[in-house]
């Protein structure tokens, strides 16, 4: 089957076949392995990418089903070429250990503050508890996202 | 949050130790630019997977792979007929048993490896690898140890010539006599009996390899999601009979290991072997089932301790019986003359002359293991048992747990202090730590909260542990994995221009050792950690190690890494006396730079040393400023705390919810301090999980329950309670910076004190136990059984 789909802004047409899972289109198709597999089973959430702006879990979704339709992943997270707030927020606050959580984690954080730009501790930890993390104990990602929505809301004010 | 007791000697531009140094290996991470095993694609790569059993204990009548050869894209069905031909049908562990490759008679858990599919495509493979026809003959599934043992059960290596029970081994340690001596000296006797119930460390990747075997020059390119990739090389040259120089084992960046990449897995070999036959590269990486059903298991030990106890309060004397259930293969990777590990630790922090410990491991239909999860070699069990017996102890005796405990600490003045099962605890002060821990909780307030709470119908409960930890295995002489002594090393070139590189036989999985290592070098020769690149996880451009586990990167690994630095300091010392003109003797060193004694002004840095090594040696002295050390530590190293946790249990359902949970570590001086306030929320993290929902059971005929993360549940940020860290340090005297290690000292001391909490809040009603993990239906038949209910 055709599809079209916008990967970070860029727009890829290929055939593939129906049963082509969206996360192997991604990783396998495009190149872009910063989108991980974890579990097959919509658990762990390392597959996690934005589409719409929405995080969903691309291990359980056909890549038929993003016909047409806007994914951002992990290479999408640079702004102008720099480290966007969230990333920068991981860095600094030791928010990943093995890094092979992060990309989701960051992906989910980055689409919490766009709909809540001032998250409760609560809001995050609900937001990110689709996505497993084995290393951190989680702590150092909530702070990392709460550095980050800091970050973008004195940004918006200035 | 903690702050470090001990201020850096180096500024932040150096990034010494003690520097909370932000990490080098980010950069990658955050731009989804990780390199992990199954992010790498090779020309003409062919993919493989694996048709396994779905019974637990069978003979193997035939195996029918005409279907699966005949769907298109398929290149070959691997069998362990054929692994045969090549003498590669079995496989030793790292335990000095062996494991089947592709069974060939029998199938001895659910999930072994039976035959191999290889094919163009991944989806293709797995597709195929579902046509493999296997007809069995039906035999008794033995699920439990105990079963197991019993003199009718049937025999499931009987691939074993002089096997003849289930048992897989038996060990002691200790003095009997001595022992018996003190328990009839006993005024009371506090026995448990209790199961460290079977988990599996499940990190985020799963295992998976490319093998890439070059049939014009026999090279082998592994790249492999290893733990130890040295050590796997040698195993692999000694299985595989290829020639070692040709065997290179790439390990890239690992999505976290905790043990489960230390063991070797079929899918490893089969898929080395396939390339070699086929002469193209050959994927394999695990789905997550197959990771939860087949690899590296963790705990499944019975234990049964006893204290004997004197009324006013001291502890004279421990026995220990404990079985272990090892599954089909003894697959973990235990020192060859250890083998339960370093379960004997299990004495604790207490001072008393007499312990016996007896182990029996044994043979079962589960898959096999077991390894030490975030553990170094099974002190996770043993602190658990002694911690939670600590507890009872002085409930049976009606004293408070922390005044117990604080009656029988060794006392920090008895270091070194030697242990009755022969450890040689190298430095500690537990009274400090653990009063510590007792103030930022606040722990009369929460006792007394306690009885008001039961007045109000509210389950309050408050739990300790006081752990302490053996890691960095060896002293090699003692310790060794299948021969191979525990030694690490370190290899440090500095280069003209004064940046360096490291090379290290250890491989990090999360631990940062991209950022730690070079802050010890840093720390040694003022070179800025940003100058100085690690290397580690390439069997080519490394030197030998045994890996990462047992938190043995930082006490073995990072001594190397300090020793070195200090060998070539001492060469620099030969340069700078040449190009200052002044005896070696007159100089004096500072951060960095040679000084002549008096005469600060007359200095040269390390940088212009280094170049001098490379364009103007001394006359007498070799160029270069190079060197290797390969350190066999003198002792191991006893990271030690107290970890206190709160609960509230509701009386109705049994649920509990941690309230507070404090932290007070001991690793010795700190490298990075933010990276071991990291490593400890991850490993309490895993303490709860265990004490709460982490399990891989199984029912009666040999079916794993937890074969995916919707049964085998970890905890997620919605469930993990929060962490109150903090600290004292007390540095180890024989690592040349006085750093013990941190990577497990949290899963190892946690999950009592969770446990302890949870009994403290039910132990007026005469609850004495709770059996991990602890869900609330077990505390609330816990409540209901001992209310008589």
């Amino acid at each position: 089957m055709n599809i079209t789909v916008t990967v970070n802004g860029m727009e890829h047409t290929a055939d593939v076949e129906p049963r082509l899972l969206l996360v192997d289109f991604i990783r396998t198709n495009l190149g872009l392995t910063g989108t991980h597999i974890g579990c097959d089973t919509t658990s762990c959430g390392v597959c996690t990418v934005l589409i719409d702006g929405t995080p969903v879990k691309t291990c359980t979704m056909f890549a038929v089903q993003a016909n047409g339709r806007s994914v951002t992943t992990v290479e999408g997270l640079k702004q102008n070429g720099e480290l966007s707030a969230m990333q920068q927020a991981f860095r600094e606050h030791h928010g990943l250990q093995c890094g092979f959580c992060t990309p989701a984690m960051m992906l989910v954080g980055t689409a919490l503050i766009e709909e809540n730009p001032d998250p409760t501790e609560d809001d995050i930890r609900w937001a990110i508890s689709g996505n497993l993390c084995r290393c951190t104990g989680y702590m150092n990602i909530v702070k990392s996202i709460e550095a980050a929505a800091e970050t973008t809301r004195e940004g918006a004010i200035s | 949050m903690t702050t470090t007791e001990h201020k850096p000697h180096t500024s932040s531009e150096i990034g010494g130790l003690g520097h909370s140094r932000r990490r080098v290996e980010d950069a990658r991470f955050l731009e989804g630019r990780g390199n992990y095993v199954d992010d790498i694609t090779l020309p003409k790569m062919l993919h493989m997977a694996i048709h396994r059993s779905p019974l637990a204990h069978a003979r193997i009548i035939s195996i029918d792979t005409s279907a699966a050869e005949a769907v298109e894209g398929v290149v070959a069905v691997v069998t362990g007929e054929l692994l045969a031909g090549y003498n590669l049908a079995w496989m030793p562990t790292l335990s000095g048993d062996t494991q089947a490759v592709l069974a060939t008679d029998k199938v001895r858990f659910q999930g072994q490896e039976i035959a191999a599919v290889i094919a163009t495509d991944r989806y293709v493979a797995q597709d195929a690898a579902r046509l493999v026809e296997v007809e069995y003959e039906d035999l008794e599934p033995i699920v439990n140890p105990q079963r197991s043992l019993e003199e009718d059960a049937v025999l499931i290596r009987d691939d074993k010539e002089d096997q003849t029970s289930n048992l897989c081994f038996e060990w002691e340690s200790g003095d009997k006599a001595l022992t018996e001596a003190a328990f009839a000296k006993a005024d009371k006797v506090v026995s448990l009996e209790t199961h460290y119930p079977r988990s599996h460390p499940a990190p985020l990747e799963t295992c998976g390899i490319i093998a890439d075997v070059d049939s014009a020059t026999g090279q082998a390119t592994l790249y492999m999601t290893s733990q130890a990739p040295h050590a796997h090389r040698t195993v692999f040259a000694l299985v595989a009979g290829l020639a070692e120089q040709n065997i290179r084992i790439i390990s890239p960046d690992i999505g976290g290991g905790f043990g489960n990449k230390v063991p070797i897995y079929p899918g490893y070999v089969v898929a080395t072997a396939a390339s070699l036959v086929i002469g193209q590269p050959v994927k394999w990486v695990e789905t997550r089932t197959e990771n939860l059903i087949s690899t590296g298991f963790a705990r499944d030990y019975y234990m049964k301790g006893e204290l004997a106890v004197t009324n006013d309060g001291r502890i004279l004397g421990l026995r220990v019986d404990m079985l272990a259930d090892e599954g089909a293969f003894y697959a973990d990777a235990q020192p060859s003359k250890f083998r339960a590990g370093l379960f004997h630790i299990v004495t604790g922090s207490y001072d008393y002359p007499a312990a016996y410990v007896t182990t029996r491991g044994a043979y079962t239909n589960k898959a096999p293991g077991g390894v030490a999860y975030r553990c170094s070699f099974r002190v996770t069990e043993a602190s658990y048992l002694i911690e939670r017996l600590v507890q009872n102890a002085a409930y049976e005796l009606g004293m408070d747990p922390a005044e117990f405990r604080s009656n029988n600490f060794i006392q920090a003045d008895q270091f070194p202090y030697h242990s009755p099962t022969g450890f040689v605890y190298d430095s500690g002060d537990y009274e400090t730590a653990m009063r510590k821990a007792m103030e930022m909780v606040g722990y009369g307030d929460i006792q007394a909260e306690k009885e008001e709470a039961r007045k109000e119908g509210r389950l309050v409960g408050i739990g300790m542990a006081s752990f302490t930890e053996v890691v960095g295995a060896g002293h090699g002489e003692d310790y060794d994995i299948i021969g191979l002594k525990m030694f690490d090393s370190a290899e440090l070139r500095v280069h003209p221009t004064g940046k360096a590189i490291l090379k290290l036989g250890v491989k990090s999985q999360g631990q940062g050792h991209e950022t730690t290592f070079a802050q010890i070098v840093a720390e040694e020769l003022g070179i800025p950690a940003g100058d100085v690149k690690v290397v580690e996880g390439d069997t080519d451009n490394t030197p030998y190690g045994l890996g990462t586990y047992a938190s043995r990167s930082t006490p073995v690994a990072g001594a190397a890494t300090a020793v070195i630095s200090r060998t070539l300091r001492e060469k620099a010392r030969k340069i700078a006396a040449h190009l200052l003109e002044a005896s070696e003797e007159d100089l004096e060193w500072e951060t960095g730079k040679f000084f002549v004694a008096g005469d600060p002004e007359s200095s040269v840095s390390i940088q212009d040393i280094a170049f001098a090594a490379y364009t103007n040696p001394p006359p007498n002295v070799e160029a270069g400023l190079e060197g290797v050390h390969y350190y066999d530590p003198p002792n191991m190293t006893y990271p030690f705390g107290t970890y206190i946790v709160v609960v509230d249990v509701d009386p109705e359902s049994g649920q509990w919810k941690v309230r507070r949970m404090v932290a007070v570590d001991d690793c010795g001086v700190k490298i990075n301090p933010m990276i071991v306030e990291g490593q400890i929320q991850g490993g309490l993290t895993e303490g709860f999980a265990m004490s709460s929902m982490q399990h891989i059971t199984f029912d009666e005929t040999g079916n794993c329950l937890g074969s995916n993360f919707t049964d085998y549940l970890v905890p997620t940020a919605w469930e993990t309670p929060r962490f109150e860290l903090g600290e004292t340090v007390t540095p180890s005297p024989h690592h040349p910076i006085g750093a013990k290690g941190v990577g497990e000292s949290a899963t190892v001391g946690s999950p009592a004190a969770y446990v302890n909490a949870v009994v403290d809040a039910l132990q007026h009603m005469g609850v004495q136990n709770v059996e991990m993990p602890m869900t609330a239906d077990r505390v609330w038949h816990a409540m209901q059984e001992a209310d008589g209910g």
